[in-house]
């Protein structure tokens, strides 16, 4: 392409001393045309945010200036001086965030931060300023624009969130949009309608877009061009179909092979009896005030649930759907208003003290996010030993069992007695997986347990927890919103909607016929879900 | 919004009502006010008329509602020492205190929460390290020990200030230092932190990705968030301003309400003491909702309500 918009030349960016590696870009050359999308995809610590913020000047100030060159327009960004900076920031240049509700002030109406960006960079009068800020509102499919803009953060969702942010951005019809991992905080459906706008943006403005993620699905449904990197480097770069259908470097053909691809699994027909059923769980959420009842939100309404022994259910559906109040309610860890749960044949709705402590035993469950699960002042063997000797086995056998499933786990023999923060996130969740096992449970929740993780960290865990449930045959309560890793771990999926379960099926069914128009909203909305299995296709 | 504010209204007042009932339990508790109030030389038939005279023949129960009812209309009350209305005395020293408070209030704010911004916009470098040093010292040093110093240093030694009393703008300087030390550290502090906070949240990027100029992101966007755990810190932080106050009041012979408490326990004059107590709770209240509305205007999260 010709119109090169911004071109980054061996851009470096240097960690402080005393980090674990001495560049968190080293070397980087990209650049970025008229009206493009590049994608820039990488794990954790691949240097990709930074790569953004570098070309922002919004690099954290305790780190050493970057070397290189990243050219707009003349000008080498790296070297701008504050005041010029501040011209070009919102007007040529602009960004949104990963955290689109925590990205606005709290304390201002969102309006008057669209508005900003026109009195910094404008002459415009206040009722000027409100009609573009309407206009803008109106193109980027606010409903009610008028209201929106007297609306402040905390009143809007995240999706409406993130729009007010693209309106910002678009304020002053940059050349260039930044955005980083903008769609990773939003739900399937809102992400697909995000994703629809910044495509039509791009088209109607001709934006520039450089688009950081480390999601393939979100790449195969947007990129023009890819570059993957990996610890600061770029590993390889190219057209999108190029990249995702005939990846040169090994490393991206294992970053792209660890995708779970959006293919049923074919489910299994030697599962045992039933070791959870749950029937019409219900819990309804009241505000209280001042004056009595509030607004009632049924947040589970009447829901039946059955997992068998070495069966894998799938929860998916929207935030705000009811999945974690579900799981939470089936365990007891939020009391439901009605409903009778009974968990491998022993009743555990109405268990009171004692019993319903030793009935915790047979149920287990695994978080979201492993950095926080695990108290850091425990060793790990520990951590993995405190539940079976609070349930009555000798600490001798317990620290035997935990070094047992430390091994099983597939964390070193050794890892016994270090510490959480020694290892790294993925490990984290194979302590938290080792901690649930220990117990030895009939069944195991996992809310979101892989949604943190890299996707290569991801796909080994999945397969660990897979490797576990066959060899241990315990039922298990999958919660996820990615319709892909419910595809590769579940032998059933329940799609939930407003605390009802709409539908459920195996996977080749669901995925084939879904009855429910909500079913087919969420499975169209999986980024790029045709480019794993229909590769013809044009993958963009 | 108007619900906001009503709750906090009827909060505020069953405070009051708590305080003041508070107060007669102590009161009728603590032993025979009539013994308290006539001496332990008294005769039989002086008790009988004090106690008739102060209706404390009566039942408890209609003692407390002519209290309450003494208390709604601010009947307080006469001194026993000179027999003035409880009210006149304390009101008349009211505005020294006010005047002291204010005072060292507002230097506190002025110099304790820059101070605490510019510690956090230079984080561990000299001069937050200097800053936060002084911070600590402000807060340490005891007020009256603080008081003692300057009269040393200002009076005695350099002969600059008078060393106590009323009547020109130089007899207000040291009072209002030793007062407002204390105040201006506990605020840089807090300060520093509720900047830090917010300094690292993603609206402060988003504003430099809009262009918002470094000072127009400090002032603007940062700031008022910051205020909102401060002013929380300055609600709580007003009763120990008021507990200041009886001691610097004391050391520069300053004719507050501070001193006059001081006075009034040690002649035991009850009824002042009781004038006091009801003041002080009532302006410690007061400022407490006063603080619960700023936070309320501050915070569009806390005022709750829909769009």
């Amino acid at each position: 392409m010709t119109d090169t918009l911004l071109d980054i030349r061996g851009l470096s960016v240097p960690l402080p001393t005393g980090a674990d590696r001495p560049f968190a870009v080293k070397d980087l050359s990209l650049s970025l045309s008229k009206g493009e999308i590049l994608c820039i995809v990488g794990e954790t610590g691949s240097g990709k945010s930074l790569t953004a913020f570098a070309s922002m000047g919004l690099l954290p100030t305790n780190l050493p200036k970057p070397s290189g060159e990243v050219m707009f327009e003349g000008r080498n960004l790296l070297t701008l001086t504050e005041e010029q900076r501040r011209e070009i920031n919102g007007r040529r240049l602009a960004m949104i965030f990963q955290e689109p509700i925590a990205a606005l002030n709290p304390i201002y109406r969102v309006g008057e931060q669209v508005a900003e960006a026109f009195r910094l960079h404008t002459k415009l009068s206040e009722a000027e300023i409100k009609q573009k800020v309407i206009d803008l509102f109106t193109e980027v499919h606010l409903p009610n624009p008028r209201e929106i803009l007297r609306s402040y953060p905390h009143q809007l969702s995240g999706g409406q969130c993130q729009r007010v942010m693209i309106a910002t951005a678009l304020a002053l019809d940059p050349a260039i949009l930044i955005a980083d991992e903008p769609t990773t905080a939003l739900d399937v459906t809102t992400q697909a309608q995000i994703l629809r706008l910044m495509l039509d943006l791009r088209e109607k403005h001709g934006t520039g877009i450089l688009f950081i993620t480390h999601d393939f699905g979100v790449v195969a449904e947007i990129a023009d061009r890819v570059a993957v990197m990996r610890h600061g480097t770029l590993v390889e770069t190219g057209p999108a179909k190029e990249v995702l259908l005939n990846p040169q470097e090994e490393y991206t053909q294992n970053l792209l092979a660890a995708v779970p691809r959006l293919q049923p699994k074919v489910s299994r027909s030697y599962l045992g009896e039933p070791v959870l059923v749950a029937s019409k769980v219900a819990k309804t959420y009241q505000t209280r005030t001042l004056f009595g009842a509030g607004r009632k939100v049924k947040a589970v309404d009447e829901v039946d649930v059955t997992i068998r022994r070495g069966e894998t259910l799938g929860l998916v559906g929207e935030s705000g759907s009811g999945k974690s109040t579900l799981a939470q309610c089936l365990i007891r860890l939020v009391e439901p208003d009605g409903g009778e749960v009974t968990i491998s044949g022993g009743k555990f709705s109405g268990l009171k003290g004692a019993d319903l402590r030793a009935a915790r035993q047979r149920v287990q469950i695994v978080f979201q996010d492993p950095f926080t699960a695990l108290d850091p002042r425990q060793s790990v063997r520990s951590a993995i030993a405190e539940g079976p000797i609070i349930h009555g086995l000798s600490p001798a056998e317990a620290t035997a069992r935990a070094d047992g499933l430390i091994e099983a786990v597939g964390l070193d023999p050794s890892g016994g007695d270090r510490f959480p923060h020694e290892f790294s996130g993925g490990q984290r969740q194979r302590i938290c997986i080792a901690r649930a096992l220990a117990l030895e449970p009939e069944l195991i929740i996992a809310d979101e347990s892989v949604s943190a993780l890299d996707v290569s960290v991801q796909a080994q865990v999945l397969d660990l927890l897979a490797e576990m449930q066959e060899r241990l045959q315990f039922g298990m309560l999958f919660i996820t919103h990615d319709l892909r890793v419910a595809s590769r771990i579940c032998d059933r999926i329940a799609v939930m909607r407003h605390g009802k379960i709409v539908e459920q099926d195996e996977p080749a069914t669901l995925f084939a016929n879904p009855t429910q128009d909500y079913t087919r909203k969420l499975l169209a909305a999986v980024p790029g879900r045709d480019w794993q299995t229909n590769p013809t296709r044009k993958a963009v | 919004m108007a619900r906001f504010w009503l709750i906090k209204l009827a909060r505020t007042l069953l405070t009051l009502w708590f305080v003041v009932t508070f107060t007669f339990i102590v009161l009728r508790t603590s032993g025979d006010p009539v013994m308290a109030l006539v001496g332990p030389d008294a005769l039989p038939d002086e008790i009988e008329q004090f106690r008739e005279q102060w209706g404390l023949n009566q039942s408890l129960v209609v003692q407390y509602f002519s209290y309450i009812g003494q208390m709604v209309t601010g009947q307080f009350g006469v001194s026993l020492r000179n027999s003035r209305p409880v009210m006149e005395i304390i009101l008349e020293r009211v505005p020294w205190t006010l005047l002291l408070g204010f005072c060292s209030f507002a230097l506190a704010a002025l110099v304790g929460i820059p101070a605490g911004i510019a510690a956090a916009l230079r984080r561990g470098r000299f001069l937050d390290r200097a800053v936060m040093a002084v911070a600590v010292f402000g807060f340490a040093l005891p007020n009256f020990f603080m008081g003692i110093l300057l009269i040393l240093l200002f009076s005695l030694v350099l002969r600059v200030l008078p060393s106590s009393g009323t009547g020109t703008f130089w007899h207000l300087i040291m009072p209002v230092l030793t007062l407002s030390t204390f105040t201006a550290g506990t605020l840089a502090r807090f300060t520093r932190s509720a900047m830090l906070e917010v300094l690292e949240r993603p609206y402060m990027r988003a504003a430099a990705a809009k262009g918002v100029s470094s000072w127009r992101r400090i002032v603007f966007h940062a700031f008022p968030n910051a205020a909102i755990p401060i002013v929380t810190i300055v609600g709580l932080n007003l009763g120990q301003l008021i507990a200041g106050a009886i001691v610097v009041e004391t050391v520069f012979a300053w004719p507050g309400i501070g001193r006059l408490l001081v006075t009034a326990v040690s002649a035991r004059d009850l009824a002042v003491v009781q004038g006091l107590v009801l003041v002080i709770a009532f302006t410690m209240v007061m400022a407490n909702l006063a603080v619960d509305l700023i936070y309320g205007l501050l915070d569009p999260r806390i005022r709750g309500g829909g769009r």
